[in-house]
This record gives C-alpha cells, structure tokens and sequence, in this order.
C-alpha cells in the first residue's frame, strides 16, 4: 500500500441501522485503501454473536436474560420505528429492492477486505459473553489500551 | 483483459467490487471497469491510483447514460 490512512469505528450500538452505517463505512474505507479497524462494545457485539437469534448465553440469571432478551445479527432492532422487530426485515427487502447490500453481504465483503474486527473484554465480561461464542473473525478479545493504540493515528468514528 | 461492471452496485459496494477484483487478477494484467458518473467515476479511479495502479484510459460510452469505461492496470 502506497500510504496509511487509518479509521477506528467503535460499534457500540445495537441496532440494526446504526450497524449497517458501521459497515458500509468500513467496507468503503477498506476498499478505497484504508486500513479499518470495527471495536465492538456493548451492544455492539449483539451484531458478532454466532447465534443469531436469541439464546440463553452467558453464566448468571441476568446475563442469560439479557442475552436472550436482545438476540443476534438476526434480531437486531431499528433504532427507530421497529414495530416488534419487522421493520429491519421490510429494510432489509427494500435494500434488495434498490440494490443496495445488505448486512450480511456488507459483513461478507468486510471479510474478504481483511478488516480487523476486535470485542471489548469489559462488555463481554458483563454480559457473561465468552470469545467461543462470537464469530469466527473477530481476531482479538481487547481492551481500550489494545484500542487506543491502534487508533492512535486513525480517525475514530463512533457509532 | 478482465471485465467488471458496476453499473448496477451502489455504494460502498461500487469500490468494493473494484477493490476484490483487483486483488484476484495478476500484476501486470489489466481490467476494464464500466462505471456510473457521479462518485464512482469521481472516486474509483482515484482509489485505483492511490493503491498503486495505472488508470490506462477514461471514456464514456453506452448512450449518454452516464456510463463510463475505465482501463486499469494492476
């Protein structure tokens, strides 16, 4: 690469379009010669979970109630007018409809451009979260140091 | 010659497409990419250039539809 344009994005929401935003900027970024680092913290790692729906992870009664209670990628809300969890289906068709890709597809193609994915230690501590239960591309467990110094010369978008 | 068309994608995955394909075809090989005024001829181009690679020529061509003929050579 002839330069080293950096970009951090913090994924701390959860909700299904705020993810889409996260991964369309990174894939863009990624594909137009930056090097893209996703930190995914608290809600954020509903969207990394290898269950997709919901289920009982984690290791007490509230962890597992919050687990269940907030889902995966395939439960994620919109963070506005969710109407009980249809209205990420209907945009998700109506991506489809104006070819425009979708989470998944967007997901894939950051994958195949070598983003770096990492979990926050501390958010998955407190929702009882283990690294076996997360996809397979998320590199490394971190903590804000780990983050901060990869972010030390790279814009930082939080979403 | 390889051949990509990113008339129908909209962004991210205009530069997306460019970018994957780009990575799968052999140094020295070229492709030719038909893409949409606005910001894919803005930006694809520019993004090729910055990665290192020759944009060979520019022209349009279909109907006055806007749509463009990049040659880019890895």
């Amino acid at each position: 690469m002839s330069d080293h344009k950096k970009i951090s994005i913090v994924c701390f929401s959860g909700d299904f379009d705020k993810i889409v935003a996260a991964y369309t900027i990174a894939t863009g970024a990624a594909a137009t010669n930056r090097e893209v680092t996703m930190f995914f913290t608290f809600w954020g790692l509903n969207a990394l979970k290898k269950k997709q729906g919901h289920s009982w992870l984690g290791k007490d009664f509230l962890s597992r109630m919050f687990n269940f209670l907030m889902g995966g990628l395939r439960s994620l809300p919109l963070s506005r007018l969710n109407f009980g969890g249809i209205s990420p289906k209907l945009m998700t068709g109506m991506m489809k409809k104006n070819n425009v890709a979708t989470l998944p597809e967007l997901i894939e193609a950051a994958d195949a451009l070598g983003i770096r994915v990492y979990a926050c230690e501390m958010a998955m501590q407190i929702l009882g979260v283990e690294k076996d239960d997360l996809v397979d591309s998320v590199q490394e467990v971190v903590g804000v140091a780990t983050f901060l110094n990869e972010s030390e010369d790279a814009h930082v978008i939080f979403i | 010659m390889h051949f990509l068309d990113i008339t129908r994608e909209t962004c991210p995955m205009t530069f997306v497409k460019v970018k994957l394909q780009l990575a799968r075809i052999p140094t020295g090989q070229e492709l030719e990419i038909i893409l949409n005024e606005g910001e894919p001829l803005e930006n694809v181009p520019r993004s090729c250039e910055e990665q290192g690679y020759q944009i060979l020529s520019v022209e349009a061509c279909g109907d006055g539809d806007g749509k463009h003929r990049i040659i880019v050579k890895k």
